[in-house]
């Protein structure tokens, strides 16, 4: 109920930036706020180290004269800074260029229905309790194996927030959601060897989380098994992509067909819609309304309405990702992903993990990426890794210090099969990839 | 001081809080537990204007100011922070802060002055330092002329950044110790075509200044020049070669190598924790005799220079690696007091909304006695780096990565054909231990540098003159 009032509050917040706008003379508006509180603990060696309290707020505004528009934020919310946020976004709008693909979306494409997502799920947990817990997590690393070594600590997060848009065509909504999350990051340590990983779990819920335990467990496994790991002579053959690293992939791909890249001509997807980019048994989509998941919502960062809908089937691109501007550059219509994707899922396959490394046979099983060695323009790919070799579907040693390349239209069309092993943490649903051949360079 | 009078004129005074609301806050954090206090003020405008498709094409004004308090315990740390600088929350967050250090009495302390320290950038606020029309005016000519540029050119987007950030620390023995920040960029990225392949190229530059630093010296012209030679060397680039060879690294931008492969591992918290593949290695030789590396926030007007930390600590200029012996680490005030060293002004944050760390400032390697040239002449068959996208470390195994774009063949002792994504991959305390010739043309990057560590981005300056590294993997797609 307090929620109820407070984002009624700030839909009227949003609403007054709204008429303040239009009394300054803009033509129309467009604004959006978030307001969010949260906890953060770290425990590291067995104690606490870090207690955070957070609390955040910021709320931004865009105004249009006609085809010219202006933008301002602040994290001030009084109303006499709400007035100066307004003429700093106004006085903007004077000095730049008419653009007659700038606007609204159109009024038929924003949001007319809100059903519960089921997003806000607060955890009524206490200083003490998160401490408690982040303890357990790293004690269940450390006690792990006595080549645990050292720890970069285990931390609890509690996130709850309220974000309220709203535009001069009479859109206005606010939600209330809430994020939490557990990990853990430890060392190993075998003569000169030393490594680190770790491991998270993230819900809106937290009684979905990893139970500690669990995740310390985890981190302790994955820092171990990359001890002694060695570099790779320079050859091709077979990649599989962790779940964890496969969502990097569909990353790029979402890169190469989203509005900005394809209006610039900077994607190597240019003029590829309704054309074969993967193997036939590839089927892409978007899921905004799944219960409770880490990218659901209604609309997009302007109200545009999401939709459930193919971007890739049978292997091929059926759809762009589009906001109202870029799509008007492109004239087609919004796809409802200004500010991103909602909960993008690639159909998974038959394989569990330890299928896929029998359908490896040998070649190179990747769990880490570093760098960034992904051209958008031409779809040149090179990046750090580390992972595995494995041979006749068995893990043999790690490898670190190499680099993958390719080319990602390539890539694409050369996956052999995708895993049901699917890592459902983040905003991209996938489980491993396996890549016919790629190149990796070592010593 | 002035600047302390600015600071309260700009953070303080809108809000309506006095030198005695910050005693008091002060004294609600202290007690007689606590090993360190601080309250950190921030208050910061910025500005940004973009052109793109021949036109004015966005342009954004952002007011972000805060405060943050914490309590240091030994190794604990309580932490809060709060967008609405008033009284009554801030009194709150410090209890909630106080909550680390679990017994104890309350302290009482008066605010003083910090002593006086030199400033390394002028007191100005760029935002005013051109009209809206004249920022307006200049993004127009540099796009015009970069578009005259070649017939190849097919976009050209011109951005300018501008900030204006006030900040103001109370430190637990009453030191009030304050400064205003003028940070300015400018970018410039082209868009080529040929027949029907498509590259890009992007250059820019800034610093602690105003936007009157690219119009001196044509700056900004030469970024639109420089933008698109890149472009069109990318269009005549072939595949990268892959596997292990000689890399000579140019001078300048692929400082970014030391950023990443060395100096966030000689960062204080890592190594107080040992978790650094540097960690306990003080005194011994981590680099070739040839290699000297310094990180020094006191270089005039830089984008990663500091009067002082995020923490009222003078900036300095830390020697890193003296001849190839690791000399020590770059601290903040915690990490410090834990090690039982001083802090050398390294202390930064993000913002009020995030703990201070220790952080780099602008990080290079000396000059050596090499001719460049007779550094390319040596090498029968490597590659030749000269300018960079990103890079990557991770601090415990010492790995490190970073993508080149520009990059070269070298072939008999001479730069043969252009080569495009290659990304090199090395291990920290190894790479410097290869370098066998440093040049004498020591250059410092260009004023676009953007560190990221735990979620956190600070602006910094790289610079190294050109390296010779005998054997690091370089990942292209030619086997």
């Amino acid at each position: 109920m307090q929620n109820q009032q407070e984002i009624k509050r700030l839909e009227n917040t949003i609403q007054d930036l709204l008429d303040e706008a239009k009394k300054q003379g803009a033509s129309a508006a467009e604004a959006g706020l978030s307001q969010e509180n949260g906890l953060s603990v770290t425990a590291r060696l067995g104690d606490v180290e870090t207690i955070e309290h957070h609390c955040d707020q910021g709320l931004g505004i865009t105004v249009y004269f006609g085809q010219r528009k202006g933008s301002a934020s602040t994290t001030d919310f009084s109303q006499e800074s709400l007035k100066e946020t307004v003429s700093a976004a106004c006085s903007i709008a004077r000095y730049t260029s008419e653009d007659s693909f700038a606007g609204l979306p159109e009024k038929e494409l924003l949001a007319t229905e809100f059903p519960d997502l089921e997003l806000n799920h607060p955890w009524s947990i206490s200083t003490d309790e998160a401490i408690a817990l982040a303890i357990e997590c790293e004690d269940a690393a450390r006690s792990y194996h006595a080549e645990i070594s050292n720890s970069e600590g285990a931390s609890v997060n509690t996130h709850q927030g309220i974000r309220v848009m709203g535009n001069s065509l009479g859109f206005l909504h606010g939600y209330a959601s809430t994020r939490h999350s557990l990990s853990c990051s430890v060392l190993a340590q075998r003569g000169d060897s030393m490594q680190r990983d770790y491991w998270y779990t993230v819900s809106r819920n937290s009684a979905a989380l990893e139970p500690p335990v669990e995740v310390g467990k985890k981190a302790a496994e994955r820092a171990l098994r990359r001890l002694e790991g060695r570099s790779l002579s320079t050859r091709q053959c077979p990649v599989l992509y962790s779940a964890e690293t496969a969502s990097g992939l569909l990353g790029s791909l979402i890169g190469a067909i989203s509005g900005g890249n394809l209006y610039r001509k900077s994607s190597f997807l240019l003029g590829a819609l309704d054309t074969q980019i993967f193997p036939e048994f590839i089927h892409i989509h978007e899921q905004p309304y799944l219960r409770g998941a880490l990218g659901s919502a209604a609309y997009d960062g302007e109200g545009v309405a999401t939709k459930t809908r193919d971007i890739v089937s049978d292997g091929i691109l059926r759809s762009y990702v589009l906001s109202t501007y870029s799509a008007r550059k492109l004239s087609l219509h919004s796809t409802g992903n200004a500010g991103g994707v909602h909960n993008l899922t690639i159909t998974p396959g038959t394989f569990d993990y330890q299928e896929m490394l029998k359908q490896i046979n040998t070649g190179l099983l990747v769990t880490e990426l570093m760098g960034q060695g992904v051209n958008m323009v031409n779809g040149d790919y090179s990046r750090g890794a580390a992972g595995f070799w494995v041979e006749n579907g068995e893990i043999q040693y790690p490898v670190e210090e190499i680099t993958i390349a390719g080319n990602l239209k390539d890539m694409f069309k050369n996956i052999i099969a995708v895993g049901n092993d699917v890592d459902y943490r983040g905003n991209i649903r996938t489980g491993s990839i396996l890549i016919e051949r790629m190149s990796i360079a070592g010593e | 001081m002035e600047l302390l009078n600015l600071a309260r004129q700009a953070i303080l005074m809108p809000a309506g809080i006095q030198d005695g609301d910050i005693e008091k806050i002060m004294n609600r954090l202290l007690s007689s537990s606590v090993d360190a206090a601080d309250i950190y003020f921030q208050s910061s405008h910025t500005e940004s204007w973009v052109m793109e498709g021949g036109i004015i094409k966005e342009g954004s004004h952002n007011i972000e100011q805060g405060a943050g308090v914490r309590a240091v315990s030994g190794e604990k740390t309580g932490f809060a922070y709060s967008d609405r600088i008033e009284l009554p929350v801030l009194l709150e967050a410090a209890n909630n802060v106080k909550a680390i250090v679990r017994q104890g009495q309350n302290a009482q302390v008066g605010l003083v002055k910090a002593a006086n320290w030199p400033l390394y950038y002028p007191v100005i606020n760029p935002l005013k330092s051109l009209t809206d029309q004249q920022k307006i005016d200049l993004l127009r000519q540099v796009e015009s002329e970069t578009r005259q540029l070649d017939r190849r050119i097919e976009e050209v987007i011109v951005s300018l950044t501008g900030a204006h950030e006030s900040i103001l620390v109370a430190n637990q023995d009453g030191s009030l110790a304050a400064d205003v920040r003028p940070l300015v960029r400018m970018n410039v990225t082209v868009i080529v075509k040929d027949n029907s392949r498509r590259e890009q190229g992007s250059m820019g530059g800034g610093g602690r200044s105003d936007y009157s630093y690219f119009i001196e010296q044509d700056r900004a012209l030469e970024y639109g020049k420089e933008a698109v030679r890149q472009a069109l060397v990318n269009l005549e680039a072939d595949e990268a070669p892959a596997g292990n060879m000689t890399v000579v690294l140019g001078p300048g931008w692929p400082g970014i190598l030391l950023h990443e492969a060395i100096g966030h591992g000689l960062e204080g918290d890592f190594n107080r924790k040992g978790t650094s593949a540097f960690s306990g290695r003080v005194g011994e030789r981590v680099a070739s005799g040839l290699c000297t590396v310094v990180d020094d926030g006191t270089l005039p007007g830089r984008r990663g220079s500091l009067s002082i930390d995020d923490e009222g600590t003078p900036a300095e200029k830390t020697v890193l690696i003296e001849n190839g012996i690791l000399k020590g680490y770059m601290q903040d005030k915690l990490n410090a007091r834990l090690m039982g060293v001083k802090p050398t002004g390294n202390g930064r944050r993000e913002s009020y909304a995030n703990l201070p760390m220790p952080r780099m400032t602008n990080t290079y390697m000396l000059a050596g006695s090499h001719n460049p040239e007779e550094i390319i002449k040596s090498v029968k068959k490597g590659l030749y780096a000269k300018n960079f996208a990103g890079g990557q470390v991770d601090i415990t195994s010492g790995k490190f990565v970073f993508s080149a774009s520009e990059a070269y063949l070298i072939e008999n002792g001479k730069i043969t054909r252009a080569v495009k994504g290659a990304t090199l991959i090395g291990n920290g305390p190894d790479v410097l231990s290869k370098v066998s010739m440093v040049g004498t043309d020591l250059e410092l990057d260009s004023g676009v540098g953007t560190c990221g560590k735990d979620g956190q981005s600070v602006p910094v300056g790289v610079g190294q003159p050109t390296l010779k590294i005998d054997g690091l993997t370089v990942g292209g797609t030619s086997v």
